[in-house]
């Protein structure tokens, strides 16, 4: 495409299928302590 | 819904529900404002744009096809999910608060210079096992479970903290669990041997130091009212060097003292730091160091230049990692997690020394969020289920957010601190939250290229 160079695909709405395991890191354990970041946690299943 | 924004001189569009994010040219990313927001393109908009001509016939093509494939304005299908899902939430995290005492003194310390509104008081390891038996009771089928070491000051009560994880290590072997610990430290005590067997034991450790020397002694203080930069900086050094620049942070707090904070995010990276988070202080809007809105166009400004600044970094060779811009689109969470949030109150709880729980380390000391003991072995069934049933669609402001699969709604104590309820965010945690994200995924378009 000329217009659009597409980053990354539908990965959170292809999560649903297999996702909710519930075995990753609490969000505010990592360094935060005061707010709630998600989006650059690691799933701990690996995807392939 | 879309979320189109300009960054890092590119033109991003980011599709909220499916989660893709698309980089455009400034043809396309115009057209973006030709839908209807339901996936129908609408050419008599385009034209009294003046958005004509076969280039943007192209364009409009293009973006066409990211409908037909579902890359774009695709629809919510997250709030049935929410309703629908009969979440079983067990506790799998704790905060141990190791020490309601600490042996620095700094201005903006939400724990009240360790005493949370109660008195100086350290755990004792009987605390601290009957909550490790607690938290292997109350985890069901979790394998992995967290143990956070907190204070005050976790060191100033070391000799706890090894007890517990020893005790930890061997109930873990026994009943199946596998405990990842952690520890966050000012560093004042910090020496060899407790080097060691941090670097032994935890998995990640935060180490607080806010930047430049003289922002961080100006609030970074010890009891007798002198900085303490020069007493913890090379210890953080030598430690950060011993785990070979991984599984850390220095981790520093902004205020309105200094906006210019991409200077102690450089600062830090000059002493030779890799994993780095500098995060705004929470205060209430009487303190004279809290954020306010006013300051948000500075703060947005000097999140843009130190994105230009880390992607700089990054694009000569230099690995440097900013907790708040790190985002994998890729591999991250999975819808659930994103919609349910920090799990306080029902997956993650606090610990006092004294063995009280409450729902995260936050609101320890608010006698209202007293959830049980950990000798009692059961929660608050009110609270915990006030807790677990909240999530971005019980919180109207999050539910037509387009930021909200990013903070998963924010901080619960931030809320209730600010707006007296947990599921009413707080608006200027909420600005600078969703620039954060807009920096993250630019950044992540920007190294892509
Ligand atoms: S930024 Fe604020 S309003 Fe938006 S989803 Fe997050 S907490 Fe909710
Ligand atoms: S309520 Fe806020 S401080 Fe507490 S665990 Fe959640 S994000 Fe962290």
């Amino acid at each position: 495409m000329k217009h659009v160079k597409t980053i990354s695909g539908a990965n959170l709405a292809k999560s649903v299928n297999k996702g909710g395991c519930g075995e990753c890191q609490t969000s505010c354990q990592s360094a935060c302590k005061t707010s709630c970041t998600v989006a650059n946690q690691k799933c701990e299943q690996k995807k392939d | 819904m879309i979320h189109k924004f300009k960054n890092l001189g590119q033109y991003i569009v980011l599709d909220v529900a499916s989660g893709a994010v698309h980089s455009l040219d400034e043809k396309a990313y115009a057209l973006l404002d030709c839908y209807d927001g339901n996936g129908v393109f609408l050419p008599e908009n385009a034209a009294e744009l003046g958005l004509v001509g076969a280039e943007y016939d192209e364009a409009k093509e293009e973006l066409q096809s990211l409908i037909d494939e579902k890359l774009l304005f695709t629809k919510d299908i997250y709030a049935e999910i929410a309703k629908r899902w009969d979440k079983q939430s067990v506790v799998k995290a704790l905060c141990l608060h190791i020490a309601h005492d600490c042996n620095l003194r700094c201005k903006y310390c939400f724990a009240d210079g360790g005493e949370y509104m109660g008195k100086r008081e350290l755990m004792s390891a009987e605390v601290g096992k009957k909550a490790i038996d607690f938290v292997i009771e109350q985890s069901g089928n979790r394998k992995n479970i967290e143990i956070d070491y907190f204070g005050g000051e976790p060191l100033m009560n070391f000799d706890v903290v090894k007890e517990i994880t020893e005790y930890a290590k061997e109930q873990g072997r026994l009943r199946g669990k596998n405990f990842r610990f952690t520890i966050t430290t000012n560093g004042v005590l910090l020496d060899e041997d407790k080097q060691a067997y941090i670097n032994e034991n935890m998995s990640n450790v935060v180490l607080s130091l806010d930047g430049r020397k003289e922002v961080h002694d100006a609030v970074r203080v010890r009891v007798d009212g002198s900085g303490s930069y020069d007493r913890v900086t090379p210890k953080f050094q030598k430690l950060a060097e011993s785990r070979n620049q991984n599984n850390y942070y220095v981790r520093g707090t902004f205020t309105r003292d200094n906006l210019d904070f991409a200077e102690d995010v450089k600062h830090l990276m000059e002493l030779g730091f890799e994993q780095i988070s500098v995060e705004p202080v929470v205060a209430p809007e009487t303190e004279d160091y809290s954020i306010r809105r006013e300051d948000l166009p500075a703060i947005f400004a000097e999140y843009d230049r130190l994105a230009q600044i880390l992607t700089n970094t990054r694009k000569s060779g230099k690995f440097v990692n900013f907790f708040h811009f790190m985002i994998d689109l890729e591999q991250g969470p999975c819808a659930y997690k994103r919609l349910s949030g920090c799990g306080s109150g029902h997956e993650y709880l606090a610990v006092t020394p004294s063995g009280d729980l409450y729902p995260c380390h936050q609101f320890v000391g608010k006698p209202e969020f007293k959830m049980g003991t950990v000798f009692e072995g059961k929660l608050d069934e009110n609270i915990r289920k006030r807790f677990m049933n909240s999530n971005i669609y019980t919180k109207e402001a999050c539910s037509t957010c387009w930021n909200r699969f990013y903070c998963s709604g924010g901080c619960a104590a931030n809320a209730f601190n600010m707006n007296g309820d947990i599921d009413k965010p707080y608006e200027i945690a909420c600005e600078m939250q969703k620039k954060r994200t807009e920096c993250a995924i630019a950044m992540a378009a920007a190294l892509s290229e």
